[in-house]
């Protein structure tokens, strides 16, 4: 035989991986990555730009002298730098990305390829109206949509997220006052469970707010909102679908009591994914609602943004809108950039320029994509996998509100760890050594120990039940007393916990060059 | 439906798991009257051949900026983005994570932040910056409230020069808060007259360099009139490459800075999204709005990064926080931070000097055209041409756009017979003898 | 030292300046304190009114004036270290120093076992 023995080993080695560590650090794939600012050189670049014809002389003395301080990398640097640096985020198209309140759907690619067309990526603000009238159509027709599934008259397309949309919302509701001789309003009523910025922006307005407590089943306590209702309410602010996942069933009567107290309400619109195609907030007698488009619609979160936060506005409060809208004119969509003659009543102006234009092509895109039949079964999909999931893991943990149906999330409080000497956020950090990212934890404040499940409609089945098994055996485990496997997780992150309460104290914002080594006194 | 992975089946099993006879049940709390069994009147769905065809046309009708001689800036900026930058942002682990909450799992997004906070701190020549802000007409809003805490006092002065959408912004936001907003008059090359409106009651003032005119400021003056009355200097700058060439607020004495970072990194998006830069001395960061990343270590002494110093935010503070910004602007300060990390020092300063060269150029071919007005220029010009509006629907005819009348950001200032013009490396020799033809073929 | 049931401290001398903190129960309540905000020297301060604010990594508290009365003088100490106000909260830990304007509501506040008492029914 022409025997060949060449080629490489085909047996691994017997040694198991316990207590394995590499000589440099690296865990595989995983490379630990300098900052920049420790790779870069001081005059590396990874551009090849033309000389300039002529120089700075005529600035004189405003030219800047010293260094700067960035550190430049070539491209084939750079793409390695930022790719290494994202293989230590989690993302939705890794895995399930739970977060209560957040909506963390799929991002259609699509959205993406479309808002790259030179046609709207590559259009600047201020160029003439007729030379951008495809992309005021686009603005149109996704108002309409807006507008059609909110049964709302008006919208205001600029705020720039939902915090902005509130306040654009407030401010609205502040001018109709005024402009009613009802300017003395100066109390906003937000229920204990609000999200945060509901109260920051009541506040930014100048506002005062008084909260409305909750009933036990986890709704607007209407004895307390009618109590409270006096002269001086400029404005109610409830979140429907609830921060607690559950649909406000009083919510007709929330908003006739409101009205007859002479205040508007506002509805936070961050849980419109719940309802969206089914349930027009108009007809609840909602005043004024902002749209996270960064939610219902699929616009990507981005690690923290950018969002768009269009406000659907009542008849009563639309003449309020701030600057710019559109109109329909003899020569197309004309743009309206000053309130002046019968529309002087608008409040102002929230950002530079028309809004978020790329969220707007997303959005849009995902709108169409789904269409009036395909948005109902978003809702239905969405509230069914919450409901399952409420389902599944809720004899085990402990559903905050365990009668009857949940909407888009699902609220568990943290009764069912005690005495197991693990909390909610250990619990929530050995979700991450399973693969998961963690639920939006201790949100509602109204919860003990809050567990805010929100898993969307494009979850599948299969990995709904990868999700609840893991959750499962991670609460088996918490209640067998495998305590370490959660008051240390997680152990299978980049990183293991991070020291918080260090980096308040001594606040490290930016790098900062290390001070010289002085030379060894020996 | 191609984004819903549910199928009929997974549906009847999960409402029998969940005991639930259909999925009406699921909205039983739905008051009966609000609940419709009808689609809503819009299209149904459509397959992607379908909504790109949509789409496409829709942008097909409009004129992209790229497609011919093109001089707008007033605020945005059209530059060349590297390939690359986009092709980063748009991987998954960036493009669809959340902010970061949890940092054992979100270390990518926040060493980016941290350092976008260290550049921007850089550029501005000030201590530290946050995770940004929506864009920089909110961030100069932000800035004026800032000052409110941070002096107790009610009153702000902005500039002529400051960008009129700016001011409007500055206006509806921080009045609504209660301060008493001054806006000068428009003017070209005024910026220190906000000296003379400085008192002891002043919390801030707000100058623009290079300001929406164009026209490079040294504020050095005004940062020593503020601090002897007490007020802070805000300074604003639509450009951000003109950190590349010009001095930086810190090193003027500015308290804050603010600015649009849209020029590094980002497309311009027909105005949106931007991202807004916002940076201060490092005494006065805990009245600072918005998100911030800082360094830390791991229980096992690795070091890493958290957002932090948020007791100042709206999730925790609720009605005492120092602004109601949640989502910001995270990945259009990804694109910004890619996009100067390859420019590095050298590239952003080769970049900015091309800028000032190209629209010295400008200025040079227009001169005989029409008076230049801006006496201190980076690479934006304002020139006198009577019925400026009129000017640039014209030269539309012949493929040009010719910039921005003032008159369309600030109608009633009087200066119908200004025209804005920005020329960057995007802009060719041939754009500028194109735009430089066109205008004398009007007055001859 | 007296105790209020918002969980300050008062400790007066014999001139009358009281020294104003946050109590042990409050500070192992809080968690680690990563910031404290003092009250500016001169500032008039109302008994029940908000004088200092106090932060963990996850909560800002603001802290009550106990008695009326003039700061003289503020804890600078804590500005560099705050975690003064976890290691030793009814001592190096002080938030500010009060000359008192109505000493009487001093006698009004509780005395170590009533505030211990108080706090059993918590």
């Amino acid at each position: 035989m022409a025997m060949s023995n060449v080629g490489r080993p085909t047996q691994p080695g017997a040694a198991t991986s316990e207590g394995h560590a590499s000589l440099t650090g690296g865990r595989g794939l995983l490379q630990d990555e300098p900052l920049i600012f420790e790779l870069g050189g001081w005059d590396k670049t990874g551009v090849d730009i033309d000389a300039p014809e002529h120089d700075a002389s005529d600035l004189g003395g405003l030219v800047r002298a010293g260094p700067i301080g960035l550190p430049g990398l070539s491209e084939p640097e750079t793409m390695r730098h930022y790719v290494r640096l994202s293989q230590k985020n989690h993302a939705i198209d890794l895995a399930i990305y739970p977060l209560g309140s957040c909506t963390m759907k799929h991002n259609p690619r699509l959205n993406e390829k479309m808002a790259r067309l030179a046609g709207f990526a590559d259009l600047h603000p201020l160029q003439p109206v007729s030379t951008t009238q495809g992309a005021l159509e686009l603005i149109d027709r996704l108002a309409h949509w807006l507008k059609t599934l909110t049964a709302m008259p008006a919208v205001a397309m600029t705020p720039k997220a939902g915090a902005n949309g509130e306040l654009c919302g407030l401010l609205c509701i502040r001018a109709a006052h005024e402009a009613a001789g009802q300017g003395h309003r100066r109390t906003v009523l937000v229920p204990t469970s609000a999200h945060g910025t509901n109260p920051a922006t009541a506040a930014f307005v100048g506002y005062s707010v008084t909260e409305i407590a909750q009933t036990a089943d986890g709704r607007v306590d209407l004895v307390d909102l009618a109590a409270k209702l006096g002269p001086d309410v400029a404005a109610i602010m409830v979140t429907n679908p609830n921060t607690c996942g559950l649909f406000e069933r009083d919510i007709i009567e929330i908003a006739r009591l409101t009205h007859e107290a002479g205040a508007y309400f506002y509805c936070d619109g961050a849980n419109f994914n719940a309802i969206v195609g089914r349930v027009r907030p108009g007809d609840l007698g909602v005043d004024a609602m902002h749209i996270n488009l960064h939610k219902t619609f699929s616009t990507p979160h981005g690690g923290g943004g950018p969002g768009a936060g269009p406000v659907v506005l009542s008849k009563a409060l639309a003449p309020f809108a701030p600057a710019p809208w559109f109109v329909h004119g003899a020569d197309g969509l004309e743009l309206v950039e000053e309130a002046i003659g019968e529309a002087a009543q608008a409040f102002g102006r929230m950002c530079a320029f028309h809004g978020q234009m790329g969220m707007y092509v997303r959005a849009y895109a995902y709108m169409r994509s789904h269409g009036a039949d395909g948005l109902r079964q978003v809702a239905e999909d969405a509230v069914l996998n919450a409901n399952y999931i409420k389902a599944r893991l809720g004899g085990v943990m402990t559903p905050a509100f365990p009668d009857g149906p949940c909407m888009h999330e699902a609220l568990f409080d943290d009764a069912w760890l005690e005495g197991t000497g693990v909390t909610t956020l250990d619990f929530a950090k050995a979700m991450i050594d399973e693969g998961f990212h963690p639920m939006t934890m201790y949100f509602p404040l109204v919860v003990h120990g809050a567990m805010l499940i929100e898993p969307t409609e494009t979850e599948s089945k299969r990995e709904l039940d990868r999700f609840c098994d893991a959750l499962l055996a991670l609460a088996q485990a918490a209640k067998a007393g495998d305590v370490e496997r959660f008051t240390g997780a997680p152990y299978l992150a980049p990183l293991r916990r991070l020291d918080e309460t260090q980096a308040a104290r001594k606040p490290k914002l930016a790098w900062r060059p290390e001070p010289a080594t002085p030379l060894a006194a020996e | 439906m191609r984004y819903l992975p549910l199928t009929p089946d997974d549906r009847a099993q999960m409402l029998g798991t969940i005991g639930a006879a259909d999925v009406e049940a699921l909205f039983a709390d739905v008051p009966a009257a609000a609940r419709k069994a009808a689609l809503f009147d819009l299209p149904n769905h459509a397959g992607e051949l379908e909504v790109e065809r949509e789409l496409s046309g829709l942008a097909a009708r409009n004129r992209p900026a790229g497609a011919g001689p093109f001089f707008c800036g007033a605020g945005a900026y059209r530059h060349h983005v590297p390939a690359s930058v986009d092709h980063i942002i748009q991987r998954s682990e960036f493009l669809t994570s959340y902010t970061p909450y949890q940092p054992e799992i979100a270390q990518g997004t926040l060493q980016v932040l941290f350092e976008f906070q260290t550049q921007v701190a850089a550029l501005t020549g000030l201590e530290v910056a946050n995770a940004s802000m929506y864009d920089g007409s909110t961030a100069c809003a932000e800035a004026v409230m800032m000052a409110q805490r941070v002096t107790r006092r009610e009153k702000a002065i902005l500039s002529g020069g400051l960008h009129p959408h700016y001011a409007a912004v500055t206006q509806t936001i921080a009045h609504a808060e209660g301060m008493e907003i001054l806006r000068q008059k428009a003017a070209i090359d005024a910026e220190a007259a906000v000296i003379d409106a400085i008192d002891s009651t002043v919390a801030c003032v707000v100058v623009q360099t290079p300001n929406v005119f164009g026209v490079v400021t040294d504020v050095t003056k005004i940062a020593e009139a503020a601090h002897a009355a007490g007020a802070l200097l805000i300074v604003v700058t639509t450009e951000a490459v003109s950190f590349g060439l010009l001095k930086s607020p810190g090193e003027m004495g500015a308290d804050i800075a603010v600015a649009e970072g849209q020029s590094i990194g980002n497309a311009l998006n027909f105005g949106g999204p931007y991202v807004g830069l916002f940076a201060c001395r490092e005494k006065l960061v805990r009245q600072m709005p918005g998100r911030l990343c800082g360094e830390t270590l791991d229980a096992e002494g690795r070091r890493g990064y958290v957002l932090t110093l948020s007791t100042r935010e709206q999730h925790i503070r609720r009605e005492k926080a120092t602004s109601n910004i949640c989502t910001n602007s995270g990945l259009c300060a990804l694109a910004f931070t890619i996009h100067l990390s390859l420019l590095g020092e050298t590239g952003l300063r080769q970049l900015a000097a091309l800028n000032h060269s190209r629209a010295r150029e400008l200025a040079g071919a227009l001169n005989g055209v029409a008076e230049v007005l801006t006496p201190r220029v980076f690479n934006e010009i304002a020139v006198r041409m009577p019925n400026a509006a009129k000017v640039v629907e014209d030269l539309l005819a012949e493929g040009i756009v010719a910039g921005v009348p003032y008159s369309r950001l600030d109608p009633h200032a009087g200066m119908d017979d200004v025209l804005l013009l920005a020329a960057t490396e995007t802009t060719t020799t041939e754009d500028i003898a194109a735009l430089s033809a066109a205008l004398k073929g009007r007055i001859g | 030292m007296r105790f209020t049931k918002d969980h300050e401290w008062v400790e007066v001398d014999s001139n009358g300046i009281a020294t104003v903190g946050v109590t042990a129960y409050a500070a192992e309540q809080l968690g680690d304190v990563v910031f404290v905000e003092t009250p500016a020297v001169g500032k008039a301060v109302k008994a029940g009114d908000g004088f200092a604010v106090v932060e963990s990594v996850k909560a800002a508290s603001d802290v009550y004036a106990p008695i009326s009365g003039e700061v003289v003088e503020a804890n600078a100490a804590l500005g560099d270290a705050p975690e003064t106000v976890n290691a030793a909260p009814e001592a190096a830990g002080w938030f500010a120093k009060v000359k008192l304007a109505n000493p009487a509501e001093v006698d009004a506040l509780m005395d170590r076992h009533a505030y211990e008492q108080y706090l059993q029914t918590l």
